[in-house]
């Protein structure tokens, strides 16, 4: 009976598994990841003149209004941090996560037209965004840096930040890109059928973007509204990036640990959902 | 030594009809209540048969709805069905892009698919690049496509344009490259749906060409659908017929093809003969010129259809086309104004020139106008398989005159 059984290369049934996620498929399909990235990140240029230097610009815009905005007419605080910083690196730091959460919810209808024609592991296309999100953010984040450089050097900011303190950038970024992803997926699942619930989250990362302490410093949060504002798994590793950066920011063990536990609450139930839905999906979306 | 590498074991595939919306919110709502007390789906057991054109209360359709088969290692197996039929359904479930609702499917092997034009291909990305990107896809290394490389830009012929984003090919040139990239890849099992016919004549032979090598050389096989009978019986040896969901015939690919056409056709007949006040044709057999009765006119370069006409109409025109396998008329002949008495006249006998006609089975269509042309009678007779087999070779269809007797 054992051998009957092995004997099969491919079984296709109704349903899979609850909890088999083809991990082992997902490997071995890692070469299409790397060349899907590729894909992705020549084909969102070509055909542009100024190339992969949109990077550079949508980010040095959005930092202009912020600084106009809530620096000048607001007056909102930065806690000693150059306006131009303190904006560029909230505005990096969220463009990662915001990718991160976009490229995995649009999973399923962003690419119905392959799905629909070859099968490969499904994970792949959200996987290989994600790959592209974190190299724009390289490079955005490289342009961060030869700003605090320039800052340093010819306008006398001191960063209080230290070598040691570095080590928040991964961890900020593995515990962002996760949630994203997580979030992200669990949304593609759902709305393959029902699509209320993009219209919800059209609006919502922006509000969310509010949540989380991006364009203010989380230490201006009236104490009363703090214990809110924990309940965003986002704030831990936010605030722990601008400490890396700036040697500023309020965050401690149990507010990491809070992140990493939703992080992987998250990526469990998405998966879950995901690799159920990516079964018949086609048939509804 | 031919063992099964796809065992298809009752599939079908359930389709709600209409748009996304409250219904089918209350129903998945009605499918979540059954499911918590732990009964099975309540809309498996509802569904009507896939027939496009008939009206029914129900939401639900069986795209497919319990097919059984087998495909042994190294077959070209066609399907064949008209629109609607659930080839496509077939294809895309044995592709895995979406599942069956019911059944089980077991495969061996690594499968390649050509389900639609440019299966995987990203138009900004040249064709180098595409035929990487579309390698890894099928669950290739980059080394492995890198060994067939040369092998599949010689065989899609394309060599000018392979830096050329594919999005500026012309769609022959989509379906060269996509064909042999899938063609060359050497998958155990490779899926084709009706693409080709894209592709110019001298590319189209080619493929055909390469599929039969790679069933024959290789020991690969092959699942083929298409609307072009004449492929489908040189590629193919077995067939499966789809009818409305549902496999009406699986086997020797001529006899597929055979019920398939003339199937097709006895529907229209019937309700033509039921308005017609019981109008038809009784009685037919083929002699040789001496009256002696045969089955076989392979031999013989002139043959007798002997038939009797029921309920006579007067003054009527009587047409007589003798179609071949794909339905192609390869002889057609009728009887003319001056031929009065004609329909006083029950017992019919046709002699035509059997050596004209290409060889295979034949289906001969009666047609009895009345004179205005206002009733038009329309009358088909399959001959069965064992009759008419034609040994000629001419494939052009000769003027004929036949002998109204």
């Amino acid at each position: 009976m054992q051998s009957t059984v092995e004997e099969w290369d491919i079984i296709i049934k109704p349903k899979n598994k609850l909890l088999d996620f083809k991990l082992k498929e997902l490997y071995n399909y890692r070469d299409l990841l790397w060349l899907w990235v590729r894909r992705e990140y020549v084909g969102a240029y070509k055909q542009t003149i100024l190339g992969p230097l949109w990077h550079f610009i949508s980010p040095i815009f959005s930092t202009l209004i912020y600084m106009l905005l809530y620096g000048k007419i607001a007056k909102l605080s930065t806690d000693g941090v150059p306006m131009f910083l303190f904006y560029n690196a909230g505005i990096t730091i969220w463009n990662f996560f915001n990718g991160c959460f976009g490229c995995a919810a649009g999973s399923f209808s962003n690419h119905a037209g392959i799905f629909g024609k070859v099968y490969f592991p499904r994970l792949i296309m959200p996987l290989a965004s994600m790959v592209t999100t974190l190299i724009k953010f390289g490079i955005q984040f490289s342009f961060f840096i030869v700003a605090l450089l320039y800052m340093s050097y010819f306008e006398g900011y001191q960063s209080r930040f230290n070598f040691l303190s570095l080590i928040y950038v991964p961890i900020s970024l593995i515990l962002l890109a996760g949630i994203g992803f997580g979030f992200g997926i669990i949304v593609s699942s759902i709305t393959t059928k029902y699509k209320d619930l993009s219209q919800l989250v059209g609006f919502g990362m922006q509000l969310l973007m509010f949540a989380t302490p991006i364009i203010y410093a989380y230490s201006l949060v009236p104490v009363d509204i703090q214990k809110y504002i924990l309940l965003n798994p986002l704030v831990a590793p936010v605030e722990s990036f601008k400490y890396a950066l700036f040697g500023i920011g309020t965050f401690n063990a149990l507010m990491i640990l809070y992140s990493l536990i939703s992080t992987l609450v998250l990526l469990f139930f998405g998966l879950i959902l995901f690799s159920k839905a990516e079964k018949n999906f086609l048939d509804t979306i | 030594m031919s063992e099964i590498v796809i065992a298809v074991e009752n599939i079908s595939k359930q389709y709600r009809l209409g748009t996304v919306g409250r219904d089918s919110l209350k129903d998945d709502f009605k499918r979540l209540r059954y499911k918590l007390m732990g009964e099975s789906d309540p809309f498996l057991t509802v569904g009507d048969e896939n027939v496009r054109h008939s009206e029914s209360n129900s939401n639900y359709v069986w795209a497919l709805k319990g097919i059984n088969f087998n495909v042994n290692q190294g077959d070209i197996v066609g399907i064949i069905g008209m629109n609607g039929a659930g080839k496509s359904t077939l294809l895309k479930i044995l592709s895995r892009t979406t599942n069956p609702t019911t059944g089980l499917v077991k495969i061996k092997g690594r499968i390649a698919s050509l389900l639609e034009v440019g299966t995987g291909f990203h138009g900004e990305l040249s064709g180098r690049e595409n035929i990487f990107l579309n390698g890894t896809i099928m669950g290739l290394r980059k080394q492995e496509i890198k060994k067939k490389f040369d092998e599949i830009i010689n065989f899609a012929g394309v060599e000018r344009y392979i830096d050329t984003p594919v999005k500026r090919y012309s769609s022959g040139m989509y379906v060269r490259l996509a064909f042999s990239v899938a063609a060359h890849l050497e998958p155990d099992i490779l899926i084709v749906d009706e693409v080709l016919a894209v592709g110019d004549t001298d590319f189209q032979r080619k493929c055909l060409q390469k599929m039969k090598d790679i069933s024959q050389m290789a020991g690969r096989t092959v699942i083929f659908v298409s609307h072009n009978m004449t492929i489908m019986k040189s590629l193919c040896k077995n067939a499966i017929l789809l009818e409305n969901g549902k496999a009406a015939f699986s086997g020797n690919v001529n006899d597929a093809i055979f019920q398939y056409i003339h199937g097709s056709n006895t529907n229209a007949v019937e309700s033509n003969i039921a308005t017609l006040n019981n109008l038809g044709i009784q009685n037919i057999f083929l002699t040789n010129l001496n009256g002696s009765v045969i089955n076989d006119i392979s031999a013989i370069d002139y043959a007798i259809l002997n038939f009797e006409l029921i309920n006579q109409i007067e003054d009527s025109i009587l047409g007589l086309t003798i179609y071949d396998e794909n339905d192609e008329p390869n002889i057609s002949a009728h009887s003319t104004d001056n031929q009065g008495g004609f329909d006083k006249i029950n017992t019919m006998k046709l002699t035509f020139p059997a050596k004209y006609l290409v060889k295979g089975r034949f289906r001969v269509e009666i047609n009895l106008n009345g004179k205005n042309y206002e009733s038009a009678f329309y009358f088909t007779k399959s001959i069965p398989t064992s009759k008419f087999i034609s040994a000629g070779n001419s494939s052009k269809s000769p003027l004929v005159t036949i002998d109204w007797s």
